[in-house]
C-alpha cells in the first residue's frame, strides 16, 4: 500500500526521527535542563491521531533508540516511553475532546511519569539527581505542545479523507 | 507488560553481564547519523565563522599563537633532560622506569544531551586502536576515560559523572585520596579525607596511576572548597576539574609507549 506508506509511515517516522535529533542537539549546560522531552511528545500527538496504528511496540523500539543516543542504560527510556504510551493509549479519547491548554495539562503529567520512571532507572544504575530539576521538561514540554495541538485536526482530517 | 518485563530485563543485563556491553556498542554505532545531524548546526555556524573571519583577525590570530608557541617552545627545552634525569634517578632507586605515552587527537561529535550523565563522542574509533578504558585529556587536564567503542565514534565518560571515581593525589605532598564525579561538569568530590589531613584551598590534585587506568602525573583537579562538619567523619571537600570538560573541542586519547598505533 505505498498510498497509506506515504500518507502516514513516512510523516510519522520522520517525524520521530526529528524528535531524536531535537533530543541530542547540543546546547549549553544550563540550558539542557529545560529541554522538552520531544520523543514524548511527538509520541503522543501520534497516538492521538492514529491509535489503532501506533501500539506499545513502536513507543518501546522508540526508547531503544533514544537510549543508543542518549547513551542511557538501554531499556530506561524504553521503560519510560512504554509507560507513557500505555496511559495516552488509554486517554486518547479524552484528549481528542479536551482543549488545548487541558492537552498541554495531560502532557504535562505523562512527560513527569516519563522523567519520574527514568530517574528511577538512573538511581538504580547510581546516579543520583541533586535536585528536582530532572522534572523540569515537563514544564517546558506542556509549554509547547500548544504549538503542536492546532496540527492535530487538519492532519486528522486529512487522514480519514483517504 | 511484556515490554516493561523486556526493558527491566535489558537494565538488569547491562548491569551484570559483560558481553551485554560489548553487544550494545555493535548495535551504538547506528546513532552516528544522529549525532552527525545534531552537530550540523553548530557545524554551518565554524562554516560562516570561518568564512567571515577578516584577514586582519586571522593576522592577530597567527602573531598570538606563534607568541604562545615560542613560550611553550621555550618551557620544553629541558623537559627531555629532566625526563632522562628522573629515568636516572628512579633506576638508582630500583623502582619501576616510567613509560612514555603518546596522544590521537580526536574530534568532539557529540555530547550528552542528558544534563544528569557527563560524556562525550569523540570520532575515533577501534580502526585507530581506540580501547575501552583508555584514558583521555585535554590541553589543561584530565577528562576520562573510553567505556564505549563502537564503529564510528567512541563514547568517553567525564570525570564528572556521577559514576566515574578516579585514585588521585595532593600534587603539594602526595596525600591519596579518591576524586569522584558529582554529575555537575564543574564539580568533584573528595572522597574519605580525614579531617586531619593536609589538604588546603587552592592544592592541585594530579592523577596518582594507581588503579592501573590513568598514567600518573595528570592535573585533574583544583580544590575549591573544604568544608569540616564536625558530625561528619570526613571533610567534605570540592574541586574544580582543570580540563575544560564544557568546552575543549579536540580532546587527547592518550597510548603507553608500548601500545602505540600504527597511524
Amino acid at each position: 500500500m505505498p498510498d497509506s506508506l506515504a500518507r502516514w509511515l513516512l510523516p510519522m517516522l520522520g517525524s520521530l526521527f526529528v524528535a531524536l535529533w531535537l533530543s541530542a542537539l547540543p546546547m549549553h549546560d544550563t540550558w539542557l535542563w529545560y529541554r522538552p522531552a520531544w520523543p514524548v511528545l511527538i509520541l503522543v500527538f501520534w497516538i492521538i491521531l492514529q491509535p489503532e496504528r501506533i501500539g506499545l511496540g513502536l513507543a518501546w523500539l522508540l526508547g531503544l533508540a533514544q537510549d543508543l543516543v542518549a547513551g542511557t542504560t538501554p531499556g530506561q527510556h524504553a521503560l519510560a516511553l512504554t509507560a507513557v504510551a500505555f496511559l495516552a493509549l488509554l486517554l486518547y479519547q479524552r484528549l481528542r475532546m479536551y482543549s488545548v491548554w487541558q492537552q498541554a495539562g495531560i502532557v504535562f503529567l505523562l512527560v513527569g511519569i516519563h522523567q519520574l520512571i527514568g530517574h528511577w532507572v538512573q538511581n538504580l544504575t547510581g546516579v543520583v539527581a541533586p535536585n528536582l530539576k530532572y522534572l523540569l521538561p515537563a514544564l517546558t514540554s506542556a509549554l509547547v505542545w500548544p504549538l503542536l495541538a492546532p496540527w492535530l485536526r487538519p492532519m486528522q482530517r486529512q487522514l480519514s479523507q483517504g | 507488560m511484556l515490554l516493561v518485563l523486556a526493558s527491566l530485563a535489558l537494565i538488569l543485563a547491562d548491569q551484570r553481564w559483560q558481553w551485554f556491553g560489548q553487544l550494545e556498542s555493535r548495535v551504538a554505532g547506528a546513532a552516528t547519523p544522529v549525532y552527525w545531524l545534531a552537530a550540523l548546526p553548530g557545524r554551518v555556524w565554524d562554516w560562516g565563522d570561518d568564512l567571515f573571519t577578516n584577514h586582519a583577525a586571522l593576522r592577530e590570530d597567527n602573531a598570538r599563537l606563534a607568541a604562545r608557541n615560542l613560550v611553550l617552545a621555550g618551557k620544553v627545552q629541558k623537559l627531555a633532560f629532566l625526563e632522562a634525569e628522573i629515568q636516572r634517578l628512579r633506576q638508582l632507586l630500583n623502582s619501576s622506569t616510567l613509560v612514555g605515552e603518546s596522544v590521537l587527537i580526536a574530534e568532539l561529535v557529540a555530547v550528552s544531551s542528558d544534563p544528569q550523565r557527563q560524556w562525550v563522542a569523540v570520532d575515533k574509533d577501534a580502526s585507530q586502536g581506540v580501547y575501552v578504558g583508555q584514558p583521555v585529556i585535554d590541553a589543561h587536564g584530565l577528562v576520562g576515560q573510553v567505556v564505549q567503542v563502537t564503529p564510528g565514534y567512541s563514547r568517553i565518560l567525564l570525570i564528572t559523572d556521577a559514576t566515574h571515581a578516579l585514585p588521585v593525589q595532593i600534587n603539594r605532598n602526595g596525600v591519596r585520596t579518591i576524586a569522584e564525579g558529582t554529575g555537575r561538569i564543574d564539580q568533584l568530590a573528595l572522597r574519605h579525607v580525614a579531617a586531619t589531613t593536609d589538604i588546603v584551598v587552592g592544592d592541585l590534585l594530579v592523577s596518582s596511576g594507581l588503579g592501573g587506568v590513568f598514567p600518573a602525573g595528570y592535573p585533574v583537579a583544583v580544590v575549591t572548597e573544604i568544608t569540616e562538619d564536625p558530625g561528619q567523619p570526613f571533610l567534605i571537600v570540592k574541586a574544580r576539574p582543570s580540563a575544560q570538560l564544557d568546552r575543549s573541542r579536540h580532546l587527547l586519547l592518550v597510548f603507553r609507549a608500548s601500545e602505540k598505533p600504527d597511524a
